[in-house]
């Protein structure tokens, strides 16, 4: 008989005013009991709804139900079977609009943390040592991968995993991509990013730092050195800003750069050789996860952080336990606002920023309501820094002038659901093919194209 | 030889030295204008430095000791190894068919301008390289240049040396002298391109500058080179570092280059202290 406990058992966590001056973990983790508590209010579904709302299509019934029986091997091996950084995706994954968006016990009450539970036996697993680095015996071939972010190293654990020998060429002197340089410390600590890379170097995965793939080798060389296919993981691209006046004043980052600098950096502590400007008001703009990053790292950097974005908060594309979180923290959310410039002092230095407000119209294209501005609304808040979280748009330089390869009207690598490209050797997936994305689905991505691409190395013969 | 490990190492000035780093898949892809951005140490941050030379598996590039990581990097020699050393960065200077041209090079800037003079002469142009020093005793490089150019020309702002002024009072000089330059790179501090820009402007002559903004991943990814050309926002890194000098806003790069400002000089501080007392200060 399931637990018919109505809400999620909570998870411990920090509390808001102390966590927002530190960059420690936020969310501490469940307890073997309260993980089994949780794992019992699973109903186990006959056809499992849950599983058709995950990107990696993990048997989450399955594990959940292990770990209600105490089974947390056996709950790990089903887990790590399906997904190969399960730690990670257990932390960042948007649970609400997947798995846990479909559990029927969200109907009546709030879903299994199915989450958690993931989470809960992945650092159990890692605590006890124990990795699923089996591997089939060597095939003798060959594939490299361009990144090594979630789509990259999920792909590349796949295809180690049927015995492909994989070189991962990655631009940054450490590997993660996003998870290293874009997602803090405080909700994804960088030793688990670290250790799900360690789980795939033991399955014999090999990973080269410094390598920006389009510059040092292209992709054609890549094939004169024998790789048989190539998968393009190399994730959103260049930085968008919103073109109004005052966007390059000292002061105003792009997201990528303010979290760049204090994850990948470490700017955050005293001793970074790396700086980061400590500010007093900040002004994030926009309202995705990687917004609620940066607002969450300005606030533990000592500021006053005002999350400034044009629609309500209905439409706020982050996570529901980010703004959450954000909000615990004391961030401030001025909803239904828009910047129109940027002021600097003498100095070139921000000084303040202007917005507007605005109203909801009729649905956009994107099924959204238009905002609208409010005539006669502009004022003048006064901020010392402002960073722009607008996504991205494609960078285009590990691909270009790939014989064949073709590209999207946005310039992001034209891949099919399988991962396919117009080229037969060369695969891609997460954010180079769709546009800025989430990690799960670039992980979805990573394991399909690592299918397509044993499919195609077989059918070579 | 190991990865990234310094081959050579030859101390041009008290404030500049030159290092040779074994990085054979960069050298074999390096043309001029491009970079490389390196770390010295694991907990090290991220500095793009001009490519100077690449041959044999050899990456040169040339650093002044201005803050904490070159005074860091300056402590390596020859032996060590580099903890990072990624490139070749950033899109090649465009050199074919210019006819006669013009480099300036403006103190440590002469290393930037050497490879670019050397691929515009190479490739067919007619080279006036005049390069640019404080002072007789910190000409860098002039034995190098000399062999990179038609005309070599070097400057001192003192006099003690060479045309005794500026490289734009020299540029001006062979202008007003009758030569018909049809192109002018201007590679050196900010200042210098922005003054050398305002001169071929009234001459109305074409002119390519190297910026070289604060970087962090020199691909793209972050923004932090971002300047305004022509009113458009382009990324130094990926769209640069050459750009058409009459169309750059100079001053908002030098605010966006002073932003650090503070930090660099604690680091540098820091650095002195750790060393023993300033004394590298000389």
């Amino acid at each position: 008989m399931a637990n018919m406990q109505m809400e999620k058992t909570p998870m411990p966590e920090q509390e808001a005013n102390v966590r927002n001056a530190n960059f420690q973990e936020v969310a501490l983790g469940y307890t073997l009991e309260q993980a089994q508590n949780e794992a019992q209010r699973c109903l186990n579904c006959k056809n499992k709804p849950c599983v058709s709302g995950c990107p990696v299509g993990i048997p989450i019934p399955d594990f959940v139900g292990k770990v209600a029986e105490g089974d947390l091997a056996g709950a790990y091996q089903l887990l790590s079977d399906a997904n190969a950084l399960p730690a990670i995706s257990g932390r960042v994954c948007p649970q609400e609009t997947q798995c846990e968006g479909k559990c029927v016990r969200g109907v009546k009450g709030e879903p299994v943390s199915i989450g958690r539970i993931e989470r809960f036996v992945a650092d159990w697993a890692a605590e006890n040592g124990i990795a699923n680095v089996a591997t089939a015996p060597k095939n003798g071939h060959k594939v490299a991968v361009i990144g090594s972010g979630p789509a990259g190293l999920t792909c590349a654990g796949e295809l180690a995993r049927m015995g492909y020998a994989v070189t991962v060429f990655e631009a940054f002197h450490t590997p993660g991509g996003v998870l290293s340089y874009g997602i803090p410390e405080f909700r994804l600590p960088k030793a688990i990013v670290k250790r799900e890379v360690a789980n795939l170097e033991k399955m014999g995965v090999d990973i080269e730092l410094d390598m920006v793939i389009g510059k040092v080798l292209t992709i054609t060389e890549l094939f004169e050195q024998g790789y048989e296919a190539v998968f393009i993981g190399s994730g959103a691209g260049l930085p968008m800003f919103m073109k109004i006046p005052g966007e390059s004043l000292v002061g105003v980052y792009s997201a990528n750069e303010y979290l760049t600098r204090i994850n990948l950096m470490k700017a955050y502590k005293d001793d970074s050789p790396t700086p980061v400007l400590h500010n007093k008001k900040v002004a994030v703009v926009g309202g995705g996860n990687v917004a609620m990053d940066a607002a969450r790292c300005a606030k533990r950097l000592g500021a006053e952080v005002h999350i400034v974005y044009r629609r309500s908060e209905a439409e706020l594309p982050a996570r529901a336990e980010e703004v959450h979180h954000a909000k615990e923290e004391g961030i401030i959310f001025d909803l239904l606002t828009n910047p129109v410039s940027i002021e600097g002092d003498e100095s070139g230095h921000v000084q303040s920023i202007t917005c507007v407000k605005m109203e909801l119209g009729e649905p956009d294209a994107s099924g959204r309501r238009r905002p609208v501005v409010i005539e006669g609304s502009e004022f003048k808040m006064e901020v010392d820094a402002v960073v722009m979280s607008l996504g991205t748009q494609p960078n285009p330089m590990s691909y270009d002038g790939t014989p064949g390869l073709e590209k999207t009207r946005k310039g992001c690598v034209q891949a099919d659901d399988h991962g396919c490209t117009s080229c037969p050797n060369i695969f891609a997936g997460g954010d180079a093919a769709t546009g800025a994305a989430t990690v799960i689905l670039a992980m979805g991505a990573g394991k399909s194209a690592a299918k397509s691409i044993d499919a195609y190395i077989k059918s070579k013969g | 030889m190991k990865k990234y490990e310094i081959a050579a190492k030859k101390v041009l000035t008290p404030e500049i030295s030159q290092i040779s780093v074994y990085a054979p898949l960069v050298a074999a892809k390096a043309k001029a204008g491009q970079f490389i951005i390196l770390r010295v140490d694991e907990e090290g941050e991220r500095i793009p430095l001009t490519i100077s030379s690449a041959v044999d598996g050899l990456v040169t590039v040339i650093y002044q000791k201005i803050g904490g990581t070159t005074l860091a990097l300056d402590q390596l020699n020859e032996g060590d190894c580099l903890q990072d050393f990624v490139g070749p960065l950033g899109l090649p200077t465009h050199v074919e068919g210019l006819g006669r041209v013009a480099v300036l090079g403006g103190g440590l800037g002469c290393a930037i301008a050497l490879p670019v003079a050397r691929a515009l002469h190479e490739a067919g142009n007619q080279v006036d390289l005049i390069g640019g020093f404080k002072t007789k005793d910190i000409v860098i490089l002039e034995e190098e240049m000399g062999q990179a150019c038609t005309d070599l020309h070097i400057c001192t702002d003192d006099g003690t040396y060479g045309y005794h002024g500026f490289v734009t009072g020299k540029l001006e000089e062979l202008i007003d002298s009758g030569v018909k330059f049809d192109h002018v790179f201007a590679i050196g501090p900010l200042l210098m391109m922005k003054f050398a820009c305002k001169l071929t402007k009234k001459y109305d002559i074409p002119t390519t500058v190297s910026m070289n903004p604060i970087m962090i991943d020199g691909t793209g990814m972050c923004g932090c080179c971002r300047l305004t050309v022509d009113g458009e926002v382009k990324f130094a890194c990926v769209d640069g570092p050459d750009f058409d000098g009459h169309k750059v806003d100079f001053d908002e790069v030098i605010a966006r280059n002073a932003t650090y400002k503070e930090h660099e000089a604690k680091a540098k501080e820091k650095h002195l202290c750790r060393l023993g007392g300033g004394a590298m200060n000389g």
